[in-house]
Formats: structure tokens, sequence, C-alpha cells
């Protein structure tokens, strides 16, 4: 079935500089290998081009079923001269879970 | 030495709201109230508010967020750490104690600097952002290391009722009275990475405690009107549990606790501070009871030899202009409205930055199908050398009311000076956490 990631995982963006951080945790713990084998790097690089120009890593925490996406290249340029609205890039957590997967 | 103490935090940013600290303070018997209060960004407005008045400084709310806790604090003796002292620990000190002879109590307050380094770093060293020399980055205005624990632990050890600092670690603000009351060794670095961890969850206050969590539906949290900020009781093995005071807004669980762990982490193997390199990996969260979360496990490894260093430099003007449109073709006028504002600035602005604001702006882009909302609001946005030429960029968007498309509306126009922060290390040696201790 087609979902988006949002129907069943939640997370949160942070910054450091011009690296987005964005957290994916599943509602059911459960679901968090799969999700390991569905969102992967490749996955998310592919969703967020137009967001993320540089390089992505994954970091898995099994210990309270979550994921990690470091981005670089992501808030141009990073909160202090970036010249978006949303110079955290505060609101990219979302754009994260409008990923669809085949779930 | 102790067995467990209790710290809450009453406030994860510069403007986080006044009164959760003051439930904190009357209502659960703490040891320790923290506020944290400083963004990386927010120092060096500071140092430049006290190069126009030496006394000031500190942070602009000091005085609020003093004034009103300030009896239940010494009612119920708790003491409170805080990096409101910003770009003037001293400054801020000095500020409490009038305050506190105002209201007639006896303090004691303990300053706490050694952060501020600008006289000690190289312009002609890269940034770690860009690669290059600071210098080229723009006029370097401030230079603050985020320093440790270990300069909270001295300031306590002089029997202070409060500590305030200028830069340091956020976790470290929290990490500090674990290891005073504690007896911990700073090299004892499994307990350093739990206490780091601890610190993480609660220093950003409300952020644990479903404040930036609420998605009505799907994450639903009660009383965000009134929501509680978090304590924890902290337990001499490092082991910690999270809570809020009965009866507040919000809610602890699961969910918020590991939305707060993994917040800014950059590598969860490895979260450096000043005092530990600390494991995220091996943190085990639980809950126990309702809106109470049980944090266990969380490691360590030696801290790094260096101080990150926060540098920051006068960036350019941000010039910015809005205008409203609505109805049939509204995206269509707003295009037409940045076409024109776009060829009158191209001279000073080769490229002014377009949003549309609705659509694309938040996320630079669109995912999936989206039918054309009702109405837009046009963004338009650059960086200038100078407030006047920043300036154009919203006259010329005002000049739209009556030069642009039909049916613009609502202009706003503003002009900010913006100050950049780029990052280096210095040596340890080069900077040591100072105490200077002040009485009512």
């Amino acid at each position: 079935m087609k979902v988006k990631l949002y129907d069943i995982a939640h997370g949160r963006a942070g910054d450091k500089g011009n690296t987005l951080i964005l957290s994916v945790i599943p509602y059911n713990e459960d679901d968090y290998v799969r999700l390991c084998s569905i969102v992967t790097v490749g996955r998310v690089q592919e969703h967020l081009k137009d967001i993320v120009l540089g390089s992505i890593e994954r970091f898995e925490l099994p210990n309270i079923s979550a994921l990690q996406f470091v981005c670089q290249k992501a808030l141009s340029g990073g909160v202090t001269t970036s010249l978006d609205i949303d110079t955290h890039g505060k609101t990219l957590s979302y754009a994260l879970l409008e990923m669809e997967i085949d779930f | 030495m102790k067995e467990q103490i209790r710290i809450g935090c009453g406030a994860g940013f510069s403007g986080d709201r006044l009164e959760p600290a003051l439930v904190l303070a009357e209502k659960s018997e703490l040891d320790y109230l923290v506020l944290e209060c400083l963004a990386e960004r927010t120092i060096a407005l500071a140092q430049k508010r006290r190069l126009q008045d030496p006394a000031k400084g500190y942070d602009p709310l000091l005085e609020r967020r003093i004034r009103m806790l300030l009896p239940a604090l010494k009612k119920n003796n708790i003491k409170l750490i805080t990096n409101m002292g910003a770009a003037n620990p001293g400054g801020g000190a000095a500020r409490i104690i009038e305050i506190a002879k105002e209201l007639k109590l006896n303090i004691k307050v303990a300053a706490v600097g050694g952060d501020d380094v600008f006289d000690r770093i190289d312009p002609q060293q890269n940034a770690m952002e860009t690669g290059e020399p600071m210098a080229n980055s723009g006029r370097l205005i401030s230079a603050n290391a985020y320093m440790g624990a270990d300069g909270i632990v001295a300031a306590l050890q002089t029997g202070v009722d409060i500590v305030i600092t200028g830069r340091v670690a956020d976790p470290s603000l929290f990490l500090g009275p674990m290891i005073y009351e504690f007896g911990w060794s700073t090299k004892d670095y499994d307990l350093m990475g739990k206490g780091t961890v601890t610190g993480h969850l609660l220093e950003c206050a409300g952020q644990i405690t479903g404040g930036y969590f609420a998605d009505p539906g799907k994450k639903d949290v009660p009383g965000m009107a009134t929501l509680g900020h978090p304590f924890a009781d902290v337990f001499k093995d490092g082991t910690a549990v999270i809570s809020k005071v009965a009866g507040t807004g919000g809610v602890i669980n699961l969910r918020t606790a590991k939305e707060q762990l993994l917040y800014e982490v950059i590598n969860p193997h490895a979260y450096y501070t000043p005092d530990v390199i600390a494991d995220f990996t091996t943190v085990r969260l639980k809950e126990t009871a309702a809106d109470q979360v049980r944090v266990e496990g969380g490691s360590g490894r030696e801290k790094p030899p260096t101080y990150k260093v926060s540098v920051g430099y006068q960036a350019f003007y941000l010039g910015e202009g809005e205008i409203s449109y609505a109805g049939s073709n509204a995206l269509g006028r707003a295009e037409l409205a940045a076409e024109i504002t776009s060829e009158r600035l191209k001279k000073q602005f080769p490229a002014v930055q377009v949003d549309y604001i609705g659509i694309s702006s938040a996320h630079r882009a669109a995912f999936g199908e989206h039918p054309e909302p009702y109405e837009i609001r046009l963004r338009i946005a650059g960086k200038a050398d100078d407030p006047e030429t920043a300036a154009l960029i919203g006259e010329e968007v005002e000049a739209l009311y009556t030069n642009g498309p039909a049916g613009g509306g609502g202009v706003r126009k503003q002009v900010n000076e913006v100050i950049g922060i780029i990052s280096t290390l210095l040596d340890r040696d080069s900077a040591k956490a100072t105490v200077k201790l002040y009485q009512s």
C-alpha cells in the first residue's frame, strides 16, 4: 500500500550551520526494521534533491527505534546568513515526511 | 554528597515563555533551576549592545526573568544556573544584585566568564564552514568559546545562590550541578556522557514536554497554552527520570523524548561537548508513568582537546518586501510583480530571492500535486552592503501599489543588519573559566 512517511512516522528538524538534521521515528516501534530497508539514503537524496545539495548520512538507532539523516549543504548557507524565510530549516521535518513509500 | 538531585529547565531559548520557570520554582521542589537563553548568534548581538553600553550585553530579558523568579528561588532554596550573562556575565551578575537589593533579598551570585577569546583567535585561520580565512567572511566582532561544566562547578563550590555564565555548552549547564553534588570525577566519561544526555534532553525546555511536537490528530498535546517545562530527578549513577509539574499542560512520553534526544545531533555516536564525547546510541528510554520517562544507559569517551569557538562577523544588510495577491490568477499577478521588481532592482541586486508564500517558500520546493491556493504572498529579499541599498527592495515592493499588477495589498518592508557566525577551534590551554563573586 502506498502511504506517506507522515502516516507512519514523526520527526523533528535541527540545524548546525549549513547542515540539516532530520529524525524519522516510527509511531510503531515494530515498523523500525522495515523502515530501515525502505527509507534509504538513496531514497532520501532523491526526495530532497531540491533542498539538499550535499551528501546525506544515515544513522540507525535501534536503541530507540529511530533513524537520523544528516544532510550537508541543505540550508542556503545556514541560519545566520540564509535569505530564506525559514532560515533554520525548521519546517523541513515535514518535507521528508512527504515522501511516498510502499508499506 | 547527595544520592539524587532535581533539576528543572525553565527556558530553552532567549525568547522563551517566562512563567513556566516560575511554576517550576514554586511547585516542583527543585534543587536547581536552569535557564538556557543563548543561541548561536545571540552572543554576537549581545556583544554589539555591550559596545554601545559597557554595562549591558547580558540577556535583554534577564531583568524580567530574575525579578519574577528571585522570591520563589530564595523561599524554596533553589539554586539558579543560567547563561543569561551572554557577552557580559559580570554585568548580568551586578544587575541581579541590584534587583535583589530592591526586593530586600540577600543573595550571592557568581559570574562565570573566560569564554570571550576574541583576542586569541587568528583572523587568518580558516573557518570550519568555509575553509577560508575567517577575515574573508567580514569584519569579525566577537569570538566565544563553548566552555564546559568546570567553571560552573567552581562557582557552586563557593556556595552561591546563582551562577550566571557567558557561552557554555548547553548540556554543561546541567552537568555542572551533577558533578558538584555527586562528586563525579570529570574523567569518568561514562558518567559525563550520561549527565550530558540528560542535559541535552532538558536544554530545550518545552521541546520535551510536547512543545514543538504537536500535530493535531496525529500527535495531540493537551493544554499547550499552559505548557509545563520539564524537570529531572537525576541519580548518582547517572540515570534520570524526566517529568513535569502535575496540572500543567503538555505531555512527556517516549515520542517526545526521542524527538528531543535526536534534536540537532550531527552524530549520535559522538556528540561533542567540552566535557565529553557522548554516545547517544547506548541510551535507553522507558515510560514509567504518565508524563514520566526514565533515561538509562548513555556513555562517553574522552573530551575533545579543543574548544569550539563561535565567531560573529558583520555579514550584510537584509532588505525585504512583501505583498499579497488574492482571488483569480493570484499566482499569475504575484509572478508578474516579482518579474517587475527583479527588473527594477537588477542593477543593485543581480539576483534577488523570490518566495511565493503559500506555495514554496518554506520548503523551497513543493511535494505532490497541490491546487493553486486562493491567495499568495510574494516576498522579495536581498543582501546589501549598506542599509540604504537594502531599503530599495522594500521601496520597490511598496511602489507596486500604483505601478504593479492589479489587486496587490498589505505591503510590509524591512531592513535588518545581519550578523553571521562561523566557527573555529581553540586549544584548551588558551581559555580558562573565571569565577567572580557578587553579593547583595
